[in-house]
Order: C-alpha cells, then structure tokens, then sequence
C-alpha cells in the first residue's frame, strides 16, 4: 500500500461528525441549488419582460364614436412618419376582446363598451424619440396617448432583479452556514482523536500533514454529501410541472439546456468551501495541541 | 547529539530532578536507571520535546528543543525513534501500518520486503494485519520498537523496551540495538534490568546513568 494510501486511513472513518459534514452537506447542496434555479430563473424572467416590453408601445385613442376613424387616420400618418417605429397596427376587435378576456369573461359584447381604439407598435432598436412623439400626437391628435409600458414594465424588472438578489445572496448565506458547520465538525473531529494526533506528533509528522489528513476525510464527506443533495434537488426541479406560454414566475423555475450544468457548481463550491475551512481549522487546533 | 545544560524538571509538587548537565554524543550507547518515579521516562520525553524543562536547556541534534518551531520540533523527530513505555499506536490501522507510519508522514515508500523483514526479525511476521489491540504487552512493545527503528534514527530513546517480553527475546531485541548503534545511531535505553545491561556491555562499549537522590549519576563499575 502506498504511502499516500495510507496517510489517507490514519484519521478513523467513524465518528459522529462524519455523519454530520454528510447529512449537512446534503442538505446545504439541495438548498443552494433552489437558491441557484430561482436566481437563474429570476434573471431569465427579468431579462424576458425587458426584452418583450422594451420594443413595444401602446398608442390609446379616445375619441367619439364619429371621430374615431380621423383620429385614427392622423395617429396612422403621424407614427408612419416618425423615425423609430418599424411597424404599427390597429388592433382588431378580436385582439381586444383576448385581452379582456382575463376580467370580463368571454363572448364580449364589445359594441357595447366605450372603448378606447388601440394601435400597436413595434419599435425599432433605437426607439422614437418618446417626447417628441407625444407632442406631435397631442398637438395633431388630441385624444391619442403613448404608452411605452415604463410604468409597469420598471417594477417588474426591478421585482425580478431584487428577487435574483435574494437568491445569490441566501447562496451566499448557504455557503457561510455550511463553512460554519464544517468548521465545527472539524473541530469536534480533531477534539475526539487527540491520540491520533499525539501518535502522528510522535513519529514527527508535521501539522501540514495532520491537518491534511483530517480535510481529506471530511472534503470527500462534504462532496459526497452536496453531490447526492444536488441530484435530490435536480431531481425534485424535473418534477415541476411546466406551464408553457405564461411568464409567471413558477412557469420556468429550474434550468433549461445547458443551464443543466450549473447546479455541478454546487458540489465543486461544497468541497473548496471545506477543504478551506477544515483546513484553517485544523491549524487552529493543532496550534492549541502540544 | 542530547545536551543537557543545568536542566531541572518539577512533576506536580516538587522537583524531579535539580541542575542536570549531560553530553551525550553520536553513536553513544547509554543506559538509564534509577528507581521508579525518579524520573527516566521523564528524561526521555525531555529529550524528543514531548516535555519541556522547569529550567535549563535541552539541545538534541544541534538544536534547542525549546526554541524549536513545532514543524521543526517534527522535523527532529523525524531522526529519533522512541519506544514508549505505554506503546502508543494508531488502533484502526494494522501492524504493519503503524510500523510503516513514520515514512508516511514524510511522504517515504514502504518497501513491502524491508517491512516483512523487520516485522520478522522483532517475531511479528504473522501478526502484520492484526490491529494493535489483538497483540499481548510483548508484542506491542516489538511493535513499537520496530516502529522506532525502521527510520535508521539518528538517536534511539527508549523506555523500558524489553519490560514484557522473555530473556530470549529481549536479548534479540537489544542485539538489534546494538547493530542499529554499530551503523551510528545513538541509543538511550531506560531499563531496570540488570541482566539486559550486563548483557549489553559484553557486546558494546554501553554506559551507565543513575537517576539518585534527583541529579543524574555515572554509574559505577559494580554493573
């Protein structure tokens, strides 16, 4: 056996703390790849609603029912002539009565509603200039106001962003809680095998290879442990049912593609995570043994 | 190769010993006796730094054991071999494990025959996959010895290394010290067998030190 081999054997297997690096491990792994998937998703949604919003605008005409089509006409001219704007079309009353759809049920009467004519725009990659637009459309068609969605399309960016936030920094807590744990477990590991420390002192090994031998065990623990985490916690993300064509927040949680490959971070992070606070524990500990 | 200048040692209430100054040098053979509690086993853990004196200085190896480093401190020990009275060991692992551990901790290969052969000539040879708490006091204490010796340490301590074992097998024992003192090392045995000091000296040039009345004596020539 070599000599490698056996300087991985010279700290026992057995031992309470032991069970507690791998059971706390686990369990840190499958919190932390929640805390991923909902950072991921959140900056995915957030990066989707800017995206789908930032390129569109509204134009809402309120006008009598006898100058409806004028002012539609005007708005029609003033928009096809504004730099900015790649595409505008009426919306139908089909597209209108969809919309609704959600508050007044369906089969809308919309003949019988005042409501206002909508114009959709698609915008080009540099945009109109926003006021410019809106004094031209108040001055030639009083009843016409643009909406570029800011006022609700802001919070929901902002809404997605904190909530990305949140969740890097409860991975952040993850990993603090889990060194604390391994520090501890460390410590309660070197405390319960003081003879073997003593025997590895007297043979003149230094507190380098003590201590390296204490962090392998419990590195190996802790990546054993956030690995069958991380598979529990993939696993339980595949179980989520998918609600395809919503940009609700439930609808993508979880990783897509690709994206598959993050929650690996989870266990790699885990080990240097205790391979460096098994590590400055020990030395703190073999400092206080003589 | 161990300095002593002035060196005193107190063990709970009063002293042990009192202003003991001792030179031994490269490939000496010492004895070291003394009555129980008059402090050998003291002397020998003062010598590889597992006690540090109430006064005086301790230098082994060239170097002052108190003003050492702890990875300098395991760097010296890495040349001495110690045979505890009380054999300490790593239980989990094996025979041969434990034997082997010095090399371990310094990154060495154990060279299975050079294992097999040592583990042989201390009569363990069968035992090499037992773990420690199978094997009696005698083979534990060869165990131990062979554990200290399988370095070629620069110095020898060893505390009572024979106190188990039978006539025949102590006499082995010692004649591996007695070879090991022949390549160069410096052997320092504590020991209340007359009969194993006798012995020695038919076959090496050993002294004798006495522990009496707490200062440590050359001991005469009626041994």
């Amino acid at each position: 056996m070599s000599a490698r081999a056996i300087s991985d054997l010279v700290v026992p297997g057995s031992g309470q703390s032991n069970w507690l690096i791998t059971l706390s491990a686990a369990a840190m792994g499958f919190l932390a790849v929640f805390a991923l998937a909902l950072s991921v998703t959140s900056a995915n949604l957030a990066r989707g609603w800017s995206a789908s919003l930032a390129q569109t605008a509204t134009v809402r005409i309120s006008a009598a029912a006898d100058e409806m089509e004028a002012q539609t006409a005007i708005v029609l001219d003033v928009l096809r002539t504004t730099p900015g704007i790649a595409e505008a079309r009426v919306m139908v009353a089909e597209d209108q009565a969809a919309l609704l759809e959600a508050w007044l049920g369906p089969d809308l009467p919309l003949d019988a509603l005042p409501l206002p004519r909508l114009i959709e725009l698609r915008e080009t990659e540099e945009g109109p200039d926003r006021q410019g637009l809106r004094l031209r459309l108040s001055a030639e068609a009083p009843g016409a106001v643009y909406d570029d969605h800011t006022r609700w399309r802001r919070p929901l960016v902002q809404a997605a962003a904190r909530m990305r936030a949140f969740s890097v920094f409860s991975l952040v807590l993850i990993g603090a809680v889990m060194s604390a744990i391994i520090a501890l477990a460390a410590s309660a590991s070197l405390a319960s095998n003081g003879q073997v420390i003593k025997v590895l002192r007297l043979v003149g090994a230094k507190d380098r290879f003590i201590a390296r031998a204490f962090v392998r065990r419990i590195s190996r623990r802790a990546a054993l442990g956030a690995s069958v985490g991380t598979l529990a916690a993939c696993l339980a993300l595949l179980t989520m049912p998918e609600l395809q064509g919503t940009a609700h927040l439930l609808a993508g949680i979880g990783f897509q593609g690709v994206g598959w490959v993050l929650p690996l971070v989870i266990p790699v992070l885990t080990t240097a995570l205790a391979w460096v606070a098994s590590m400055a524990t020990a030395f703190h500990v073999l400092r206080g043994v003589t | 190769m161990i300095v002593l200048d002035n060196v005193s040692h107190d063990y709970g209430g009063g002293p042990l010993f009192r202003d003991v100054s001792l030179r031994l040098e490269q490939g000496s053979f010492h004895f070291l006796t003394g009555p129980s509690g008059a402090g050998k086993s003291t002397f020998l853990k003062l010598c590889y730094g597992e006690l540090q004196p109430s006064a005086g200085q301790v230098s082994v190896l060239g170097r002052d054991l108190g003003q050492m480093t702890r990875d300098q401190l395991a760097e010296t020990r890495q040349r001495i071999g110690v045979v505890h009275q009380d054999c300490q060991f790593l239980d989990h692992l094996t025979v041969e494990q434990n034997v082997g551990l010095p090399l371990t901790t310094t990154g060495r290969e154990l060279t299975e025959s050079d294992l097999t052969d040592l583990l042989g000539w201390v009569g363990l040879g069968e035992h090499a996959k037992a773990l420690p708490p199978t094997l009696s006091g005698g083979e534990r204490q060869r165990a131990s010895l062979a554990r200290a010796v399988i370095v070629a340490p620069t110095l020898l301590l060893a505390d009572e290394p024979t106190g188990n074992l039978d006539w025949e097998m102590s006499q082995r024992l010692l004649m591996l010290m007695v070879e090991l003192n022949r390549m160069g090392t410096a052997i320092v045995i504590a020991t209340h067998d007359m009969n194993l000091i006798r012995f020695a000296k038919a076959h090496v040039n050993a002294r004798v030190l006495r522990f009496s009345g707490r200062k440590l004596q050359i001991a005469g020539a009626e041994l």
